[in-house]
């Protein structure tokens, strides 16, 4: 079983307590939501989850461990999507990929047509991402939820520049890797429907 | 499950890196242009007596190579921090070190290895003798990797600023100073007939220095700098 756990956490910007005494965890199959308003400190709560930046105060513990001590096993149960997508322009979707492939554990039998195909980026392979719109890059970038081998998942505002089909999507990948038992802790300001899991959620008041 | 291995990363790092320069062709033939430049602007400046320019050319060469590279450094990691990518490369399970030497050796090779053939060339034009500018490619070939190496330490620092340009060069040159002195001395000595072999042991030294530990302290930066 693992866990993701959160000690006492406590987050500093520009000399501005952003949150503090932050208690949580989550086990697997579970999908949390993080809410909050702008400047509440969300996507820096997300970047100290995968270890990115460090906390004020605080622990955040995988399987009991916290992560900066066992960082290579950590790294290779987590997945992160930020607000920057992590596509490079100047690639191709396919070369995108391919670099995705190599930096991270992959799933079993992924297929690139397959995965293209379902994010609905079919055709577009060769076409370097600077042409993509927004919404075509945001899918690229969350096509890792197919592509990548991960317990946990960090996601941040998946659904910005979604049209009404994308964000369908995103959300049913969502639900079906929740089911695999995986775990999910994302931000959103849009209202999301999970037909069959429950949505945990944590309040960050400024 | 499919595990890639570090060197499989790796390649795909360099290989990415080159695919990149290779689309943009500006940021290969910028430095070594000015580098050029440079040099060929100094016989206008100092007139063409054959031995002023063979005694001052192994500085000249030297010191724009110094200023080309440090100028073709913030690229390095700069549009990978801004588009995330970066941020993907460390949340990789793979050692962050091996990525960072991958990039640094994909940069090395598109500047100071094009450095150290086209310096040839000015060696020439600067009337520098055919042993010399022998020397001096050998200095580069040991010394340009050292620039790269230590550079991409102060690139990671200064690249969560917004403009890191002229911070970047104050914290880069002085610690290029030893590099500069050694490397010159040896094209110096070799110009004059005598032996420079010593000052090559030196850069060697300070290759496998710079080589050993600057990828961990530029992986340690790139660290500080996503936090």
């Amino acid at each position: 079983m693992s866990q993701l756990e959160v000690n006492g956490l406590e987050c500093v910007r520009n000399d501005r307590v952003l949150f503090s005494d932050l208690n949580f965890h989550v086990n697997e199959g579970q999908l949390l939501q993080i809410d909050g308003s702008n400047g509440s400190g969300k996507t820096s709560l997300l970047r100290i989850l995968c270890g990115l930046s460090l906390p004020e105060n605080g622990d955040v513990l995988w399987n009991g461990e916290p992560i900066q001590s066992i960082r290579q096993e950590f790294n290779q149960n987590v997945c992160y999507v930020g607000h920057t997508n992590g596509v490079k322009h100047d690639l191709t979707v396919l070369e995108n990929l391919h670099m995705n492939t190599a930096l991270n554990v992959q799933r079993e039998d992924v297929q690139s047509p397959k995965v293209l195909s379902r994010m609905g980026l079919t055709g577009l392979q060769d076409v370097q991402t600077r042409y993509l719109s927004a919404g075509q890059r945001r899918r690229l970038a969350l096509s890792r939820l197919l592509t990548n081998r991960a317990r946990l998942w960090i996601l941040d505002e998946p659904f910005t520049s979604l049209d009404v089909a994308g964000k369908k999507l995103i959300e049913s990948i969502i639900e079906e890797l929740v089911q695999m038992g995986e775990m999910i802790v994302y931000t959103t300001h849009q209202a999301v429907e999970f037909t069959n899991t429950p949505v945990n959620s944590i309040h960050l008041n400024k | 499950m499919s595990h890639n291995s570090l060197t499989s990363a790796c390649a795909a790092v360099l290989r990415r890196d080159f695919t990149l320069i290779m689309r943009h062709r500006n940021d290969l033939i910028n430095p070594i242009t000015f580098f050029v430049i440079i040099v060929s602007l100094f016989p206008l400046a100092l007139g063409p007596d054959p031995s002023t320019l063979r005694q001052l050319a192994p500085g000249i060469i030297w010191v724009a190579a110094l200023i080309s590279t440090t100028m073709s450094m913030d690229a390095i990691f700069r549009s990978d921090f801004e588009d995330g990518t970066l941020e993907q490369m460390i949340m990789s399970h793979h050692s962050t070190t091996a990525l960072v030497m991958a990039k640094i050796f994909a940069h090395w090779l598109v500047t100071g290895f094009l450095v150290t053939i086209v310096a040839a060339l000015l060696g020439t034009l600067l009337h520098l003798p055919l042993k010399a500018i022998w020397v001096l490619q050998l200095t580069l070939l040991f010394g340009t990797p050292i620039l790269s190496m230590v550079g991409a330490i102060a690139v990671a620092l200064t690249v969560g600023l917004p403009r890191s340009g002229v911070l970047l060069a104050l914290l880069i040159l002085p610690l290029y100073i030893p590099v500069l002195i050694f490397a010159t001395a040896a094209v110096n000595n070799a110009t004059l007939g005598l032996a420079f072999n010593g000052q090559l042991y030196f850069l060697a030294a300070l290759l496998v220095l710079s080589l050993t530990l600057a990828p961990i302290a530029t992986a340690a930066s790139l660290r500080i700098s996503m936090g």
